[in-house]
């Protein structure tokens, strides 16, 4: 890893203690995942426990006409059977921002693969046939499915009588939400431009392809209520949504993290959380349910499919003049996280770049496409991939080197964003840049050997398509800005609860926290700063539940920051008890414990001049120690909806990408030879998982870039290819090496520096990958993902 | 139906098995051995990878009629599989387990939450170190093929590792750690020698 | 449903006689899918597991008799030399687990046009051994595929082997996918030269409702070699035969548009593959031919 350039972060407390902040310590859960033991929310079992199955709409939008469950219910194994008017309350509807998902569908269905009715059986297979016996008869209805269709004039409303708090200002209602970003006076600045660039951009609709399916145990707990067992990002959230419509107070419902196999924004909504407490509810036994991946695709949002019109300016020098943009997502039929989706698109629309000048505008539409919300990257992805594709373009115009063209125009500390907001931490763009420029090219030609080409190197892979025929290399550059937590005023708060004791003579920390460890090692990263907080070796993770306060959501690259900084917080609290408690046992031995100050190194308390006061396990001999305290970082503000101004965000993350790719001409096959990024981390809190999420994030970027993309079909808006079969996500003969320049410039604002890192990479990776291909083939290619068909001319007529 | 076969060693026998179950089904929730992971249930992931008869295979395309007196070996018992290969025993879990060995076969479960204090076969200690676990989900079938590719080709080269690696999906790690667990298995296999 | 399970490969003829609507089963990797996702449930399941026979193959004088259940992974490691296409072939199909299981067997009774076998046998000519309890017979390649995953078989058969003739010359198969490993093709292409009787064999896969060979390009190719003497003097192939060729094997398409490709990309691929597999196979013909005459 490169040694910071910028200001490194000074650490005293805890500095001399082992597996502390900074070290590439292994993970707590490591031994147990690699044993298999690892408990995931599929691996759940209970003596007596039922199956749940959920009977999904065959068509995108109709009418119900009637259901009949009378032949599921009185097959052999069959529990109960739940439709829209078994639901227990009057609350019949959920959501992270707008409620308007139905638990089940009532009246009407939106989308293909809608929940209509749920089925528990002591089998899956006598559930499976259950729900295939129930009857459910559609009226089809028009279906809506892009910008045209949702606004036209005689247009369906995908929700009717609309009353949430975007209704009011959207110009349609089947528009989700509009942000709008003025700024400067763009027809002035149109008249500066040498040259004018403009681009048609289409993102295709990514899958997060977590690999452990949606899957949960709902037990029913002696007092009415209900203990869920489940994997989710964020606990919290869950109860919130799910109480309510069980008609429990938050208190009844109890929520443990179960092992989760992935997340990438896929699980920031609920899934089958409701559906098998309300089953287990009905049945009195404990209900499990497992999608399989069929079901998944069906189970979970997707990231916003895009359209992005861009036009920027330059002055024949090479700066940017103005930016004019019109971003529509594809919401689908539930709102999800579409506004905020919106307001990250919109904000982030400019890139890392100096551009004052603006008119902005990003839409989310409803239409009877698969819904839309998180995923990893959460509306920068879909602008990065545009505005880094101008850039290449205007680089060219202007006969400019397109990395130093970016470098021209590279956004630091300081600047503004169209929002109107300073970027108020380092920003280096222009160093990303220069040092993934200056990484070692990766040799020419590598499928050639003494014995013939080998093809595992070349384009096609082991399907042997070339030999060396038509492969032609291609470089390009890229680099992105993300926001790093919740923005436009979110309470975006976490809460950690420390506590201290003697354990066999030993001090040991413990910490809980609701936490969705996911896969990103919040949990290695919480045993680090507990230890170098409070001076001691072993740490204890409680397992995550809702028995402590929110931690927020794992996801916007916020949770080493935002847990993170709560642990940071609750730690510092518990050693200022724990120092009270020297200073009243121990304070009258010895005069430096009122003078000096004192630190907690190695199990014990010593004074920064290193002098030993005392023993941990002395001080908090007969004493327990426990704080849990809410932190905050520091507040945002809403955009305006008709200018966009506003201090909207909090913190951002920077990576830049090289992509070198060798590309079959004739048969538009794309072979991605090496992915080089260079990322600010701010502080690399576990070196070694940083450059696993670097590297997990490139590569959900190039799944994108070459074949990953969930295609509905436009007269139906049914899904065609719900499955790992037609649904590629890159293998490790698809995936290049990855090599990592990791900056740290610490953000003075952050715990210890830190940025939060999981989600930049995910940006530029996928534009990087399209400008090589573009270099290679001279081709100019506005869609992401470029399929063989785009690179050949030989796409559908209409395609 | 019934279902008689041999797993990590150890007789098992399967009752009031449906028809149209797979081993993998059959392992997860019938067995108490939920290592091997749904992940696809298609064939095109390999997290559910185990070796039947010596050889790696989806648990979840074998019907679990179709396993009727044959050895599964899984991700629980690949630590000693591993170890009673290296002791110069049967490596190819083709050969069958005497009496003893499957009188003295256990889970090796922990009850720290850690896990600590387990013993671990060489690949698996080996994706610890190299960070080659995020979520965890694809690591139990990675193992699986990971650690019969080394039995097979103990210095492979890493275009042999990426083949023998391209039925198993991860969806975290960019497989850059995966790379590097198993070139450190495959060095520390090699200085064992 | 039930579950058959044979010990013997009578066994087996006489469960099918009994139940023809027996779904036999054995690598799994079509039949357990459809399970798995509801897409399917035989009344009975008729596991092949068992049979050892299956799992085996004899190599004779002239053709190589390939159990229905050999893996895939065995045809890559040991029949390289005799049916270098198939071999080829076997290496892209799916993974290396479903490569331990799967067989050709499975390949022909599914039917599929994107089956990875299909090109490779119908390239180096085959036949297909049934069984019944009523008799057993050989169904040459070419008769064997008879519609969208349909089969030449009748209900109570069930596939014993394939006997596939021995190279006698170079063969290549190529695939699309739009992945570099475990993908199903978007089309593929499979090529045999056979110096013995001068001639050429082709077999296209997923680029039309079932496997087919482009016989008009083979004819095309037949009369252009022997009319330039091409066996004989092993000059390099004209581009304008090669590209010819490439044409008609194109043209030997019919291709649909589905998620996997579009039916314009998929002729364009199946051109391009058959130029750079005639291309390869010829390459290594002269390079035999210079060795032998080298010998001489």
């Amino acid at each position: 890893m490169a040694s910071p350039s910028g200001t490194p972060t000074k650490i005293t407390q805890g500095s001399q203690t082992k597996g502390g902040i900074g070290e590439s310590t292994l993970r707590p859960d490591g031994t147990l995942k690699v044993t298999g033991e690892f408990a995931y929310s599929s691996d759940m079992w209970h003596e007596d426990m039922l199956w749940g199955q959920i009977l999904r709409s065959t068509v995108a939008h109709a009418e119900i006409v009637s259901i009949d469950t009378s032949e599921a219910l009185v097959m052999p194994g069959v529990y109960a059977v739940l439709t829209y008017d078994d639901l227990p309350t009057d609350v019949k509807n959920y959501g992270l921002e707008i409620q308007d998902t139905p638990v089940l569908a009532h009246g009407k269905v939106r989308h293909h693969g809608e929940p209509v009715a749920l089925v528990a059986a002591d089998h899956p297979e006598t559930a499976r046939r259950a729900a295939a016996k129930i009857k459910v008869d559609y009226r089809e209805l028009p279906v809506i499915t892009d910008e045209a269709s949702a606004t036209a004039p005689d247009a369906l409303l995908v929700h009717e009588n609309r009353d949430d708090h975007h209704a009011g200002h959207v110009p349609h209602p089947n528009i989700v939400h509009r942000q709008p970003i003025v700024r400067g006076d763009v027809a002035a600045a149109r008249e500066r431009a040498d040259v004018i660039v403009t681009g048609e951009y289409t993102f295709g609709m990514q899958d997060q392809a977590f690999l452990g399916p949606e899957s949960g145990l709902a037990v029913p707990e002696e007092d009415g209520g209900v203990h869920l067992y489940i994997a989710t990002q964020w606990l919290h959230s869950d109860l919130r949504q799910i109480a309510p419509v069980l008609g429990l107070p938050e208190d009844k419902v109890r929520m443990t993290l179960s092992g989760v196999g992935g997340a990438f924004g896929g699980r920031e909504d609920l899934s089958m959380q409701i559906h098998a407490c309300l089953l287990a509810l009905r049945t009195g036994k404990p209900v499990k349910i497992v999608y399989n991946r069929f079901e998944s695709f069906f189970g979970h949002v997707h990231r916003h499919p895009a359209k992005l019109h861009y036009e920027h300016g330059a002055t024949k020098d090479g700066k940017l003049t103005h930016l004019k943009c019109r971003i529509v997502l594809d919401g689908g039929a539930y709102a999800s996280a579409s506004p905020a989706v919106v307001g990250n698109a919109s904000s982030l629309s400019v890139g890392p770049y100096v551009v004052e000048d603006v008119d902005i505008e990003a839409i989310a539409l409803y239409t009877n496409n698969p819904p839309c919300g998180a995923m990893r990257g959460f509306g920068a992805v879909q602008a990065c991939f545009a505005y880094e594709a101008q850039m290449d373009k205007l680089a060219a115009k202007l006969g400019m080197d397109p990395v130093e063209f970016r470098r021209l125009n590279a956004m630091e500390q300081g600047t503004l964003l169209p929002t109107g907001q300073p970027v108020d931490s380092p920003a280096p763009v222009a160093e990303l840049l220069r040092r993934v420029k200056a990484m070692p090219m990766p040799p020419e030609r590598q499928w050639e050997s003494s014995e013939g080409a080998d093809v595992r190197q070349l384009p096609g892979g082991l399907s042997n398509t070339t030999h060396g025929e038509g492969v032609v290399r291609g470089v390009g550059y890229a680099v992105g800005i993300k926001n790093v937590g919740f923005s436009e005023g979110f309470d975006d708060y976490s809460t950690a609860k420390v506590r201290m004791e003697v354990v066999a003579g030993e001090p040991v920390a413990t910490v809980h926290t609701a936490m969705a460890e996911v896969g990103q090692g919040g949990v290695t990263v919480h045993a680090q700063i507990a230890r170098t907080e409070l001076g001691v070796t072993q740490v204890t993770i409680h397992p995550a539940d809702t028995q402590v306060g929110s931690a927020g959501s794992t996801s916007a690259s916020r949770q080493t920051y935002v847990t993170g900084g709560a642990v940071k917080n609750s730690c510092e609290l518990v050693r200022e008890k724990v120092l009270e408690i020297g200073r009243r046992k121990f304070g009258s031995y010895h005069p430096a414990w009122a003078t000096a100050e004192l630190l907690l190194e190695g199990g014990k308390v010593v004074t920064d001049g290193g002098e030993v006061l005392s023993d941990l396990a002395d001080v908090l001999e007969g004493e327990t120690v426990e704080v849990e305290a809410e932190w905050r970082h520091r507040p945002t503000e809403p955009f305006d909806l008709r200018t966009g101004q506003g201090n909207g965000h909090v913190q951002y993350s920077f990576a830049a990408h090289r992509a070198v790719v060798e590309v079959d001409t004739e048969l538009g096959l794309v072979k991605v030879i090496e992915l080089a990024c260079a990322q600010d981390v701010g502080k690399a809190l576990n070196p070694l998982s940083v450059l696993g999420q670097i590297q997990g994030g490139t590569t959900q970027g190039l799944g994108v870039a070459v074949m990953e993309e969930i295609v509905v079909d436009p007269k139906t808006a049914k899904v065609k290819n719900p499955s790992f079969t037609d649904y590629l996500i890159p293998t490790i003969l698809d995936t290049p090496t990855i090599p990592v320049d990791v900056l740290e410039l610490a953000d003075e604002h952050a715990p210890y520096g830190l940025r939060g890192i999981g989600e930049a990479p995910t940006l530029s990776s996928t534009p990087a990958v399209l400008a090589a291909i573009r270099n290679a083939t001279g081709l100019e290619l506005n869609r992401t993902p470029v399929r063989p068909e785009h690179l050949t001319g030989t796409q559908l007529s209409e395609g | 139906m019934r279902v008689n076969f041999t797993v990590n060693g150890r007789p098992q026998e399967a009752d009031d098995v449906w028809e149209g179950e797979s081993l993998l089904y059959v392992l997860r929730e019938r067995l108490g051995l939920p290592g091997s992971k749904n992940a696809c249930e298609q064939g095109e992931c390999g997290s559910c990878t185990v070796r039947l008869d010596g050889v790696p295979v989806c648990s979840c395309l074998v019907a679990a009629g179709q396993v009727e007196g044959r050895e599964v070996v899984t991700v629980e018992g690949l630590a000693d599989f591993a170890k009673q290969r290296a002791e110069g025993g049967c490596a190819s879990g083709a050969c069958g387990t005497s009496l003893q060995n499957a009188q003295e076969w256990q889970a090796q479960g922990t009850d720290s939450q850690t896990g600590e204090g387990t013993e671990l076969s060489p690949i698996q200690q080996a994706f610890i170190d190299a960070g080659a676990v995020q979520c965890g989900f694809c690591t139990p079938g990675l193992l699986v093929a990971a650690d019969e590719m080394l039995e097979r080709n103990p210095n492979p080269t890493d275009a042999d590792i990426r083949e023998a690696l391209s039925g198993n999906l991860c969806r975290c790690t960019g497989y850059e750690k995966i790379m590097d667990a198993v070139r450190l298995a495959a060095a520390r296999q090699s200085e064992a020698v | 449903m039930d579950f058959l399970r044979p010990a013997s490969w009578e066994e087996a003829l006489a469960a099918k006689a009994e139940h023809p609507t027996a779904v036999p089963i054995a690598g799994g990797t079509d039949v357990m899918v459809e399970i798995n996702f509801d897409h399917r449930r035989p009344e009975y399941l008729l596991d092949l597991n068992r049979i050892g026979d299956l799992g085996e193959w004899e190599v004779g004088e002239e053709s190589v008799r390939l159990g229905a259940s050999v893996p895939y992974t065995k045809i890559m490691e040991n029949l390289r030399a005799e049916l270098p296409g198939l071999a080829l072939a076997s290496h892209t199909v799916a993974s290396p687990q479903i490569r331990n299981r799967g067989g050709v067997g499975g390949n022909l009774g599914t039917a599929s046009p994107a089956g990875d076998a299909h090109p490779a046998l119908l390239a180096a000519g085959a036949e297909v051994e049934v069984e019944s309890v009523r008799g057993s017979r050989r169904i040459p390649i070419d008769a064997f595929y008879t519609g969208v995953k349909r089969n030449a078989l009748a209900a109570d058969e069930l596939i014993r082997a394939v006997h596939v003739k021995k190279a006698d010359g170079p063969q290549q198969f190529s695939k699309v996918g739009t992945r570099n490993a475990m993908v199903i093709a978007v089309c593929a292409f499979g090529l045999a030269l056979h110096p013995g009787t001068r001639s050429v064999r082709t077999g296209i896969g997923s680029a039309a409702p079932t496997p087919v060979r482009a016989r008009a390009a083979e004819e095309f190719l037949n009369a252009a070699l022997e009319e330039g003497g091409f066996w004989d003097n092993g000059r390099i192939i004209t581009p304008s035969v090669a590209k010819q060729f490439a044409d008609l094997c194109s043209a030997a398409c019919n291709p649909i548009d589905d998620v996997r490709g579009t039916a314009s990309y998929r002729r364009h691929a199946v051109g391009v593959m058959a130029r750079r597999t005639l291309t390869w196979t010829w390459e290594s013909y002269r390079g035999a031919r210079r060795t032998t005459e080298g010998a001489a």
